[in-house]
């Protein structure tokens, strides 16, 4: 038969399985294209796992409390921890651990772009909280439910992680917002800050996105972009207001008929701006996960050659 | 018909350890021997009574690194009580093309299942 009709039956089967919501499984056949779509994907949120945790780790010895210190190093720590699961996931897929480090230091791999603006102030943490792990919150809940069986169990665990940190950002917001005059101009700060660069955080919007309906049509999407996105805009200007706070947006205003929030319009070179490189802070994330990577090469070095020697040793008291 | 998948995936490896997999598709690499360190397959038990369950992988230089990093991975929330670190390497899985001649079989014996046997309503405790 010819690869090409060998292909197309194949390719039938594979989507039958999705329809039916039958997962797939690394050893099973896959398209291609498939198999690039996930690995970008999932090494992409790998990345920002890891990345983000340079705003907040910024914070860590800055913690006003040590209640808040322990809990922001938890937080820090699962995120790396989701960082973890997610390149085993992506690791399935036949890409290896060094190469998708490569991607990300060579800057071929894209992070998400939220992690390219500054943590200036303590409230930066609570706004990260609330409104960034809101959003990715809102991204990964419906990843759970991903074609691909590793991706989706990473994301079943990632999320029952991530609402902890959505609260405790948050509290920290509520705390500040009924505290001093300057702290209530602090967390208003934060939030004007953080706000549209969350918004983006969804991604293009649907009409500029042209590999959102395959992603769909293979259920490694269950929603577009802006779906989520009106989703979290929705919920975060109700959640606004037991924060006696205002979001930085005019033209933000419900929308009877709809059932919807009317928002204002995204500033799309802006966005793509800091994707290409030139968000305030990109250079300086890519140059600590390098010098990170470098830096702990002889002590991956060492632990190798350790383990070797402890291989070897055994071995020969065995023989 | 039957397909034979090129790439090397985890549970693929069987008694090829140590070869290095030929790049095909997305360089294609299961494990870049020369620099990464082995990849482990992780198993937790969630508590006493119940068996230990796959939960994902990592890479550690040797089996107690692997369970030290198991431990900070995987139960940062008493997620277990006991953990199995295994080399993925070590691995052997079935193919899933086989999946037909394997499981099929089993479909025509019902007569396994308790089910299949037609008993009158009154008949208790069985
Ligand atoms: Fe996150
Ligand atoms: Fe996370
Ligand atoms: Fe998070």
């Amino acid at each position: 038969m010819e690869t090409t009709q060998m292909n197309q039956s194949q390719e039938q089967y594979f989507q039958g399985k999705i329809d039916e919501e039958i997962r797939i499984e690394p050893r099973d056949w896959m398209p291609e294209k498939y198999r690039q779509t996930l690995v970008r994907q999932i090494s992409q949120h790998a990345h920002s796992e890891i990345v983000g945790m340079l705003p907040e780790g910024n914070w860590i010895t800055r913690a006003p409390s040590l209640r808040r210190k322990a809990t922001l190093i938890a937080k820090v720590q699962d995120e790396a921890g989701h960082g973890l699961y997610l390149y085993s996931a992506a690791e399935t897929l036949g890409t290896s651990r060094a190469e998708m480090i490569d991607q990300l230091h060579s800057g071929k791999a894209k992070y998400s772009s939220i992690f390219n603006y500054p943590t200036l102030s303590w409230a930066d943490i609570g706004a990260i909280g609330w409104l960034v792990d809101g959003a990715a919150i809102m991204n990964q809940v419906p990843l759970t439910r991903t074609s691909y069986g590793p991706y989706a169990r990473a994301m079943v665990r990632v999320c029952k992680e991530e609402s902890f940190h959505q609260r405790q950002g948050f509290e920290i917001l509520l705390t500040l917002s009924r505290g001093t005059e300057a702290q209530r101009a602090m967390c208003q700060d934060a939030i004007n800050r953080w706000w549209w660069p969350s918004v983006m955080m969804f991604g293009p919007s649907d009409d500029a996105s042209p590999h959102t309906a395959q992603s769909m049509k293979w259920k490694i999407k269950r929603f577009t972009n802006d779906e989520l996105r009106q989703k979290f805009v929705d919920v975060c200007a109700e959640q606004v207001k037991m924060l006696g706070m205002s979001l930085p947006d005019d033209n933000l205003k419900w929308n009877e008929e709809k059932g919807h929030y009317d928002f204002g319009t995204i500033d799309w070179q802006e966005f793509w701006n800091v994707v290409s490189g030139n968000g305030p802070c990109n250079r300086e994330r890519l140059a600590a996960r390098i010098k990170a990577h470098e830096e702990g090469a002889w002590v991956r070095d060492a632990a190798m050659a350790y383990a070797e020697k402890q291989r070897m040793k055994t071995e020969r008291s065995v023989a | 018909m039957k397909y034979y998948i090129k790439n090397q995936l985890y549970g693929d490896f069987g008694d090829r350890e140590g070869v290095k997999s030929s790049g095909t598709g997305m360089g294609g690499g299961f494990e870049d021997l020369t620099r990464d360190w082995p990849l482990w397959e992780v198993f937790i038990r969630s508590k006493q009574g119940l068996d230990h369950k796959h939960v994902g992988s990592l890479h550690a230089a040797d089996a107690q690194m692997a369970i030290e990093n198991a431990r900070d991975v995987y139960t940062r929330r008493q997620e277990g009580v006991s953990i199995w670190v295994v080399e993925s390497k070590y691995i052997h899985a079935s193919n899933p093309d086989d999946a037909e001649s394997l499981y099929d079989p089993a479909n025509d014996k019902v007569y396994r299942h308790p089910t299949f046997y037609d008993l009158p309503d009154e008949l208790k405790h069985m």
